[in-house]
């Protein structure tokens, strides 16, 4: 029998589009768009080559030695180098290519060392509008040893948030002083060498106490016998801020 | 009716050549790729990912709020620098005596002075947020195209050129850790500095953080920081009730973080 020709067309026809679609599937699509695991390994890979910025904390120290070894005795000890010198990766591998740089301005130290009342407690903070105003920090401190070039005389120097508490309470007026024995050593090493607290209620009584001679008229008066006997006046009462809302 | 026939002789030869050609092309290129990444590996030992699982460990008390991650994140990672995309940023928590809670993202912009009478605040601090790199990722599921997935250590990644920015993973991740990136209109995220981890170094807000608030480290070794982090802190993470398990854990964290 003979085959009649239009079947031979459409089989010519028919054998391109298996042919093409089978080429399309397996030739021309690349792998990666339908294999998973090999798209994710090729985008693992990328993410895995992109250029770094920041050479590391160890990169520094092979030529800088002397900086390195006076920070690591410094309060400054774990801060990173390319946190104040901006990042170096490209000074790192070719020291001549490129040169790392400084903020020597006071906003570079204020970053982390203003005054904030959400930073820890403790935590060296200055008032930077009252604080030798348009003295630039590196006149007085050297940022790879930073020691206060004279020991603070006041509290406030550190303890600025108590300070700021006190100040518009009603024990504005007493001095840190007046509660706190601070040792000398307390200045130098503060955790070590902490100052004392009132240890009895007759601290505070000689001013909150009925009768207490000469207290001033306005504080207001407990009797210490009846009144929360089994505790110190401060395990209740905040003295740095008394009254809470008025 | 010539024509037609050359046409279909020629169609017959032409297909089936080019896509032998093309595949002979990628045959060739897929073996030169390789063998440059073995050159490159040759001097240290070669990663393998399997081998790690990282985390991050943040210590609420220690943030001092300096917003020198957001910065450095931003200058290792091209983040755009308008101040509102972020891999990672810093937020304040101020928590006033009416039980009002106000949250102020700090890497917005210069730093405001106080916002609230000191008399009124109870307790205020600041939260270093970030991707969290969930072990169970809600962007991942709902990724119509397979373009984020999670890397054998531990990384939630998005590929670029996948990506078609449908922004479903954005309205997906309960931290809000991910963004549309402008120039690629693809979602961006944190990678842990992928490009660092893999080299052996710190992700580059861990790098600068001067007060060690935010630690890095392996899960799978038993000596690495992260491990003695998560042993010597009472830990928390950010929304347990999601069952998301994220991998980055919180010390000192505070109920009305969220």
């Amino acid at each position: 029998m003979r085959i009649p020709e239009q079947v031979h067309r459409l089989a010519i026809v028919l054998a391109i589009v298996i042919g093409g679609t089978l080429l399309t599937r397996f030739v021309i699509i690349p792998r990666s768009l339908v294999s998973t695991e090999l798209h994710w390994a090729q985008t693992t890979q990328r993410e895995a080559t992109r250029p770094l910025k920041f050479a590391g904390s160890t990169a520094c120290q092979d030529c800088h030695e002397d900086v390195a070894a006076k920070k690591a005795k410094s309060f400054h000890r774990v801060l990173a180098c390319e946190g104040c010198h901006t990042p170096s990766i490209k000074h790192a591998e070719d020291p001549s290519a490129a040169k790392p740089t400084v903020l020597r301005e006071r906003k570079l130290c204020a970053t982390c060392h203003a005054y904030d009342p959400s930073r820890p407690t403790g935590f060296p903070q200055i008032n930077v509008t009252a604080h030798n105003p348009l003295k630039a920090c590196v006149t007085c401190h050297n940022p790879h040893d930073p020691v206060p070039p004279k020991v603070p005389k006041e509290c406030a120097a550190c303890h600025a948030q108590i300070e700021r508490a006190k100040a518009v309470s009603s024990h504005a007026l007493l001095t840190c002083t007046t509660c706190h024995k601070a040792p000398e050593r307390h200045k130098t090493a503060p955790r070590t060498a902490l100052p004392s607290k009132p240890d009895s209620r007759d601290f505070c009584g000689a001013c909150h106490g009925q009768g207490a001679a000469g207290a001033p008229k306005e504080a207001p008066k407990v009797d210490l016998s009846t009144h929360g006997a089994r505790n110190l006046c401060w395990e209740c009462h905040y003295p740095h801020l008394p009254e809470g809302r008025s | 009716m010539n024509e037609r026939r050359e046409f279909l002789k020629g169609a017959i030869v032409f297909f089936p050549a080019a896509g032998v050609l093309a595949a002979l092309a990628r045959e060739v290129a897929g073996r030169e790729a390789p063998a440059k990444d073995a050159g490159a590996k040759d001097a240290p030992k070669p990663y393998t990912p399997a081998d790690h699982f990282y985390g991050m460990g943040i210590e609420i008390d220690k943030c001092i709020g300096c917003n020198l991650c957001a910065v450095a994140c931003k200058a290792e990672n091209r983040v755009p620098d308008e101040p509102f995309y972020f891999r990672t940023w810093v937020e304040r928590y101020t928590i006033m005596r009416d039980g009002e809670v106000i949250v102020e993202n700090i890497s917005l912009g210069p730093q405001k002075e106080t916002m609230a009478d000191a008399r009124e605040v109870v307790r205020t601090f600041f939260v270093p947020k970030l991707c969290n790199q969930c072990q169970n990722p809600p962007c991942v599921q709902v990724c119509p195209v397979n373009a984020t997935f999670t890397t054998p250590d531990g990384a939630v990644i998005v590929d670029e050129t996948r990506c078609i920015g449908c922004r479903y993973c954005i309205q997906a991740c309960p931290y809000g850790a991910r963004y549309l990136h402008p120039a690629t209109r693809t979602a961006d995220k944190c990678t842990f500095c992928y490009q660092r981890i893999v080299k052996g170094l710190q992700p580059a807000c861990v790098e600068v953080c001067p007060t060690q608030a935010r630690i890095f480290g392996d899960l799978k070794s038993r000596a690495s920081r992260l491990v003695r982090f998560k042993r010597m802190n009472k830990i928390h993470v950010l929304k347990p009730q999601l069952n998301t398990e994220p991998k980055v854990y919180y010390a000192q964290l505070d109920g009305e973080v969220r």
